[in-house]
């Protein structure tokens, strides 16, 4: 018998109303992956993390987590699974070690047990000697440290973080990214994160692409990227609709206006900039390349830029 | 072939099992942490209904005449009254902070916890009510300068009597503010609902006919501010009482089935996902 995965989502549609935030969606995440859900806002993923969650019960298709339904065995899911918020859930009025001591008793923790977790997850996330402050008087990123140590108490298989980088400066973002891959390697803890930066979620193992509900891309980052065809064009012109025709007819590469720009890939394109330049005399304000980005698979994929709002722009 | 030893190693260290009872327990005690850390709560919850009654008892003091109770002051008539509105302002801002958990954020932690909702209501219920039982006691003593003088038996009655009160408007409040997302939406139930029950319960004027009367006999608040009114003058002479009160043992039951009901409509409620959930 193979293991069950840590996420099995089969079929799962969802909606507000009339408005479908998740379209007959399917993946499936292994254990002790580093997972991305990534896409703008309205894409679906903060439904999709409701419903992993178990804040939300599925309207249609299954859930799986680490092999129990959502639906149907909710309470064991959620004894197996650390959720952090994007907009926190600590007590402000509480301190540290009691927003802990809370957490750690709706999970069953008591006594001895629950005093040497709290002991543990304070020493992991270096919150010793903030453990008697307020949460409210901690810095953003030392509550996001808390809410960490908060989820991960009852030592949860799969740790579920809805943006977890919002509001948080580079430095601190690293050294969460850091926490997040040890949990992953060491604790052999499965971490699926929700965000809408692409960047952010090159870094997992695997990324899904959501874009208006429906899945658009799922696999590692770099194969990913190597689905585009060579490196990523971007030129600056005064007439991007005639040059995206021309230079789509003459370089046999799809052109499209993305943005006001043209946006192409091409192979090696680092050799035929100058070409490209000398063929279309004081038409090129600025020319562009750079390797392939998450944002330009997504480009390919939906045919328009990721805005991080959704679907604004059209292809051309 | 099965590759088991992936998945064992966290599992088997688990030692978290969901216990309803703590949850409910660990809930409670937030509640009470919370409250002694914001003392202006603790102001006004009692001090807003001690001043009422200073005030009124004052301003209808000379006016005020019971037919059928020649010897009752208002002063002694708007005591039980203000003990209940103790009880009612602090559910009230029970209720308010139930909104505030769902606004900041800390609700959705309970939510996805392995926590039965029953639990949640019982723990939030139970903190409120707790509170807004000590804060009615601490009140008592004030019947002294009124000649109050109550053995241990009937302060033990009357606490029991103000718990099922407490119970009864903390879970009323938690079903009104359960799909309420801002505490402006509770101000309008507040003002509304909750203060008119009290109004009309007999605790600031006892209506003898009329619509008002009828109301005040439909109002299950009426049989909380009777039953009070009946312990606080355990052992007083006839003519203490206003008439046509409820019996005791009608005050018990409706206060207690007031209670019962409160708390299965709140769970009921709870069970059901809110809009803010899905916010």
């Amino acid at each position: 018998m193979t293991d069950p995965g840590a996420i099995e989502i089969q079929g799962v549609s969802h909606r507000y109303g009339p408005r479908l935030a998740l379209a007959d969606l399917s993946l499936t995440v292994a254990i002790g992956e580093r997972f991305a859900l990534v896409g703008p806002n309205g894409s679906g993923k903060s439904t999709l993390f409701r419903l992993l969650s178990t804040l939300v019960p599925p309207q249609s298709g299954t859930i799986k987590v680490l092999g129990h339904d959502v639906a149907r065995e909710t309470p064991v899911v959620r004894l197996q699974i650390g959720v952090v918020f994007q907009t926190g859930s600590l007590d402000r009025q509480l301190s540290v070690r009691e927003n802990l001591q809370h957490q750690g008793r709706l999970y069953g923790l008591r006594g001895a047990t629950l005093a040497a977790r709290i002991d543990e997850e304070l020493e992991r996330f270096a919150l010793g000697d903030r453990a008697g402050d307020r949460a409210a008087t901690l810095s953003g990123g030392l509550r996001r440290r808390v809410e960490l140590a908060k989820a991960l108490l009852h030592r949860p298989r799969l740790l579920l973080l809805d943006e977890p980088s919002t509001g948080l400066d580079p430095a601190v973002r690293a050294e969460l990214w850091e926490r997040l891959d040890e949990l992953a390697r060491a604790d052999g803890v499965t971490v699926v994160l929700t965000s809408h930066l692409l960047d952010e979620a090159a870094r997992a193992d695997r990324v899904a692409v959501l874009d208006a509900g429906r899945l658009v891309a799922l696999d590692a980052p770099d194969a990913l990227r190597r689905t585009i065809g060579g490196d990523s064009v971007t030129i600056e012109t005064d007439d991007p609709q005639t040059l995206a025709h021309e230079l789509s007819a003459r370089l046999a590469v799809d052109a499209r206006v993305i943005d006001g720009r043209v946006r192409f890939e091409l192979p090696d394109a680092h050799q035929a900039i100058a070409r490209i330049v000398e063929a279309l005399p004081g038409r090129v304000r600025a020319i562009t390349v750079a390797q392939p980005t998450l944002e330009d698979v997504f480009i390919a994929r939906t045919g328009h830029r990721y805005d991080g709002i959704g679907g604004a722009s059209e292809a051309a | 072939m099965s590759t088991a030893g992936h998945v064992s190693h966290r599992v088997a260290s688990s030692s978290a099992q969901p216990a309803p009872w703590l949850a409910a327990g660990t809930l409670c005690w937030r509640e009470l942490v919370r409250f002694v850390r914001q003392p202006n709560r603790v102001a006004a919850a009692i001090g807003q209904p001690a001043l009422f009654w200073i005030l009124f008892g004052a301003g209808f003091g000379p006016t005020f005449a019971m037919p059928g109770a020649e010897g009752l002051t208002y002063r002694e008539f708007f005591f039980p009254g203000t003990l209940v509105l103790v009880v009612l302002f602090t559910s009230i801002f029970t209720s308010i902070s139930l909104i505030e958990d769902r606004r900041e954020g800390f609700l959705q932690g309970v939510l996805v916890a392995p926590v039965p909702r029953w639990a949640l209501v019982t723990g939030k219920v139970a903190g409120g009510a707790l509170l807004a039982l000590l804060q009615a006691l601490v009140l008592v003593p004030a019947g002294w300068m009124f000649g109050l003088r109550l053995d241990a038996a009937t302060v033990a009655s009357l606490a029991l009597m103000l718990l099922l009160l407490s119970v009864a408007l903390t879970a009323m409040g938690f079903a009104f503010a359960w799909r309420l997302d801002s505490s402006q939406g509770f101000h309008a139930v507040m003002s509304l609902l909750l203060f008119p029950l009290w109004m009309l319960s007999g605790a600031f004027f006892a209506a003898q006919s009329g619509p008002l009367a009828w109301f005040q006999r439909v109002n299950p608040l009426s049989y909380g501010v009777a039953g009070v009114r009946r312990l606080l003058t355990t052992g007083m002479p006839e003519g203490s009482l206003p008439p046509g009160l409820p019996s005791s043992v009608t005050c018990w039951l409706v206060t207690g089935a007031f209670a019962a009901i409160m708390m299965v409509v709140a769970v009921r409620l709870a069970r059901r996902a809110t809009r803010g959930d899905l916010l």
